[in-house]
């Protein structure tokens, strides 16, 4: 047994109102750069609907994940180590930009130039690849709401629910599947990287990319299956979700999470086995990926797993997390979770709790009561068309899995509206799904109550180590490359070398302020630059404006003493 | 009799030339591995990208191969294992035509995607266009050697594994022969520099991805894992509180 922990995500899909707030947050927190307009850590899709890119699903078409070879063993669906290189002048299977979307800005200076005329002027949109002006016809949600439901024929889960139910399922229901990263345990974007960029991280299990490791092969974005691989076409280099890392490792949750309006994102630790996952992805049947992925996690509460947590360097506070972690509970207690496509093999490790909403619209709809366990039962049963196409996002087909969720979710209802409605609760609604009162309370406050502290059980990167991690400097912050008292900036000039770490910057500008009684940056030196966010605004510091080619000129007055006596 | 020129072009040029090349990776290595990228422009355009790449990229390498048996290997030394002259120049000529049709058939569609299609047009840097320009002009000379002196025979017979080689070899090995060069035929020595001004420019461009050629690949584990322990610039934990039973993390 070797026990590694992993940070991962569950998604409540009957609390999703496709509001887009966390896409929204997430770009604005890492992907609003030139070279990623098109790239979206987070998007959340229509379902039913193509998603983003288009028909990414089709692994047919796209060769993303794993597939087993006829001697049973796992190997990369577009190719072993051998194609993977030969293929690597031309990468067959790379999506192009038409397949995301052209991404554009639009002219405003139209709106403030154009002379007085009688009609007002446009802002034309441009293109942000090629800078001309351009038709917008596709975006990343286009299809949003169903908009245009000529599309939904192209989406390849539909594809596989058979022809004749199509229109009475249009009819019947859509939901929202937001998407990140899906952190797989056994991924294949890390497993098609040539260079070895891709990594997981050993502590929380966090799929990166290292930037100055990338070469741009583009090999992961034809490996993930899941298309959450994206090339940043300005720097050339692969980019995906970090699972905001810097926020994890101080104790908060993603951005995305944070943000989201329905509060349906749950965040914490599970505890896995990694001897067994090259064994429970390789598995036959993809029916079985579900229950073989399912026996991958450990149990936190048993004193084996502790103890080898412990021999496997894992801290106490860290299994106390993973033992307090809505993931697990939602996995492996209640079993209401299911992963996303486990079909491709990759472990992916965002789960869903599939939506009940819809099967309670339709039951609505006849005006029967829809929070009647009984009724809600027979509609999960009859019901078949919803079931089989989220059987086909969740299980690999196997509707047994689904109907079992949604049966509990349902039970779930109807047992608490009893109590609600300040009667006895009836303890054979859960009994119906194998659950005692008990389970089923339990259940209910995480799904329903799920406080913020009960949603992110999140435990901090350890205290030892804090001097490793980017936003805390727990040593003596001039004790880095090219550090004050060590040459300033780097042999060539202002902005070479090594990158100076946030924090020291922050402490030296705010120490620089607060004790310095002139205005800032008036010293000598490349340090003394001034750092215009967060610049008082007094007087016009020789920092403010440096010279092309060295120190800004001499100060007007004396500076503070500037470094030299830091601790 | 070797004149100053001819010195300066066959001695000096060729190690300030190669010193540029060697200092040049090792300043960009050490400051911009972040800018150490293929800038692949496929994301853009991949219909002519299908074709020309793999066949300048394949073209190329089996010039490089080509290259290093003529430029590498002595004569002497085929001829030990008795490999005849005109064996060996058939062989060159027609893998060094074959190869070197590939490479500028490749590259050609490379360039015409490069220039027609707007969007990979307007990511090209100006430093591409300079590389673009120096290696075209070596690919034209060397095609042009193996065309005009293996084929056509112009040039009465000029064996460079005995002139160019030889001067190739002893730049490595302090046996310096500028007199070899400068008795070579024109375009064996415009080759030749246009090459040794592509190597300066080397580091400089977008070419340096060829040192990142990820044959590891091959070898490695699928998956890495990383601990934070082992990242770049960061120490090793200072000894603090133990746990009773050593542990490694």
């Amino acid at each position: 047994m070797r026990v590694m922990a992993q940070m991962s995500m569950v998604m409540n899909l009957d609390k999703c109102i496709g509001c887009h707030t966390c896409s929204v947050t997430c770009k604005q927190a890492w992907t609003n750069r030139t070279g990623t307009e098109y790239v979206w850590f987070n998007n959340v899709e229509t379902r039913p609907g193509q998603g983003y890119p288009r028909t990414y699903e089709d692994q047919e078409k796209w060769e993303g994940g794993w597939t087993l070879t006829k001697r049973g063993r796992l190997r990369l669906k577009a190719g072993g180590r051998i194609k993977n290189l030969a293929t690597i002048f031309s990468s067959p299977k790379l999506p192009s930009i038409e397949d995301y979307y052209e991404p554009w800005t639009y002219d405003y200076e139209t709106l403030t130039n154009a002379p007085l005329q009688e009609h007002s002027p446009v802002a034309r949109p441009m293109s942000l690849i090629t800078g001309k002006d351009m038709n917008i016809t596709w975006s990343a949600n286009w299809d949003d709401d169903l908009g245009g439901s000529e599309l939904l024929a192209a989406d390849p889960i539909l594809a596989k629910v058979s022809d004749k139910v199509k229109l009475a399922y249009e009819q019947t229901f859509m939901f929202y599947l937001p998407r990140i990263c899906e952190h797989c345990l056994n991924p294949s974007c890390a497993a098609s990287c040539p260079s070895g960029a891709i990594y997981k991280r050993a502590e929380d299990g966090i799929v990166l990319v290292d930037q100055d490791k990338c070469r741009g092969w583009r090999k992961c974005v034809t490996g993930c299956p899941y298309k959450k691989i994206y090339f940043n076409h300005k720097t050339g280099k692969a980019e995906k979700c970090t699972f905001c890392f810097p926020r994890i490792e101080v104790g908060l949750p993603t951005v995305c999470a944070e943000t989201c309006v329905g509060r349906l994102r749950y965040i914490g630790l599970v505890l896995y086995d990694a001897d067994k996952v090259l064994e429970a992805a390789t598995v036959t049947d993809p029916k079985d990926l579900l229950e073989s992925q399912r026996g991958v996690f450990l149990d936190p509460f048993d004193p084996t797993v502790m103890r080898e947590a412990e021999r496997a360097g894992i801290p106490r506070d860290w299994v106390d997390a993973a033992q307090r972690s809505p993931i697990w509970a939602l996995i492996s207690t209640f079993k209401v979770a299911l992963p996303l496509h486990p079909e491709y093999r990759t472990m992916p490790m965002v789960w869903y709790i599939p939506p009940l909403s819809p099967v309670v619209d339709v039951v609505q709809e006849t005006g029967e009561d829809a929070e009647e366990a009984g009724n809600l039962f027979a509609a999960i049963d009859t019901l078949r068309i919803p079931v089989e196409y989220l059987a086909e996002l969740f299980t690999a087909g196997d509707t047994e899995p689904v109907t079992g969720v949604l049966k509990k979710l349902a039970a779930m209802r109807s047992y608490m509206r009893d109590i609600n409605m300040g009667r006895p609760g009836d303890p054979s609604i859960p009994a119906a799904v194998g659950m005692t009162t008990g389970e089923m309370d339990a259940m209910f406050r995480l799904l329903a109550i799920a406080k913020y502290d009960e949603r992110y059980v999140i435990p901090p990167a350890h205290a030892e180590q804090a001097h490793n991690l980017e936003e805390l400097a727990t040593e003596c912050s001039l004790d880095y490359d090219g550090g004050p008292g060590m040459g300033g900036s780097g042999p060539f000039g202002e902005g070479s070398g090594a990158g100076t770490p946030l924090a020291v910057e922050n402490f030296r500008v705010l120490k620089d302020r607060q004790t310095s009684d002139t205005t800032a940056g008036a010293g000598t030196g490349p340090a003394t630059r001034v750092n215009m966010l967060n610049w008082d605004g007094r007087g016009t510091p020789p920092g403010l404006f440096p010279g092309r080619d060295g120190p800004p000129a001499e100060p007007r007055t004396e500076s503070a003493p500037d470094g030299q006596d830091t601790p | 009799m070797t004149t100053t020129l001819d010195i300066v072009l066959w001695v000096v040029v060729p190690y300030v030339c190669l010193a540029i090349f060697i200092t040049g990776h090792a300043w960009r290595y050490r400051y911009d591995k972040f800018g150490w990228t293929t800038r692949s422009s496929q994301l853009y355009e991949s219909k002519l990208l299908r074709w020309g790449s793999p066949l300048f990229h394949f073209g190329i390498l089996a010039v490089f191969a080509g290259h290093v048996m003529g430029l590498g290997i002595p004569k002497s030394w085929t001829d030990a294992v008795g490999l005849s002259e005109s064996v060996y120049h058939a062989m060159a000529v027609s893998v060094g035509l074959l190869a070197g049709l590939a490479t500028v058939v490749g590259m050609s569609l490379l360039i015409y995607r490069r220039r027609t299609n707007g969007a990979v047009f307007g990511a090209t840097t100006r430093m591409d266009k300079t590389m673009y320009l120096v290696l075209g002009v070596v690919i034209f000379f060397g095609l042009w050697n193996t065309i005009g002196s293996g084929v056509l025979n112009l040039y009465d017979h000029y064996d460079y594994r005995e002139g160019v080689s030889v001067w190739f070899r002893g730049i490595f090995t302090f046996q310096l022969h500028p007199e070899l060069m400068a008795e070579a035929p024109f375009p064996f020595q415009a080759h030749g520099m246009a090459a040794m001004l592509l190597f300066a420019l080397w580091p400089f461009t977008r070419l340096v991805h060829v040192f990142s050629a990820p044959l590891f690949y091959l070898w490695r584990p699928y998956v890495v894992y990383r601990a934070k322990s082992e990242r770049f610039g960061a120490r090793a934990p200072r000894r603090g509180w133990e746990k009773s039973e050593k542990t490694r993390r």
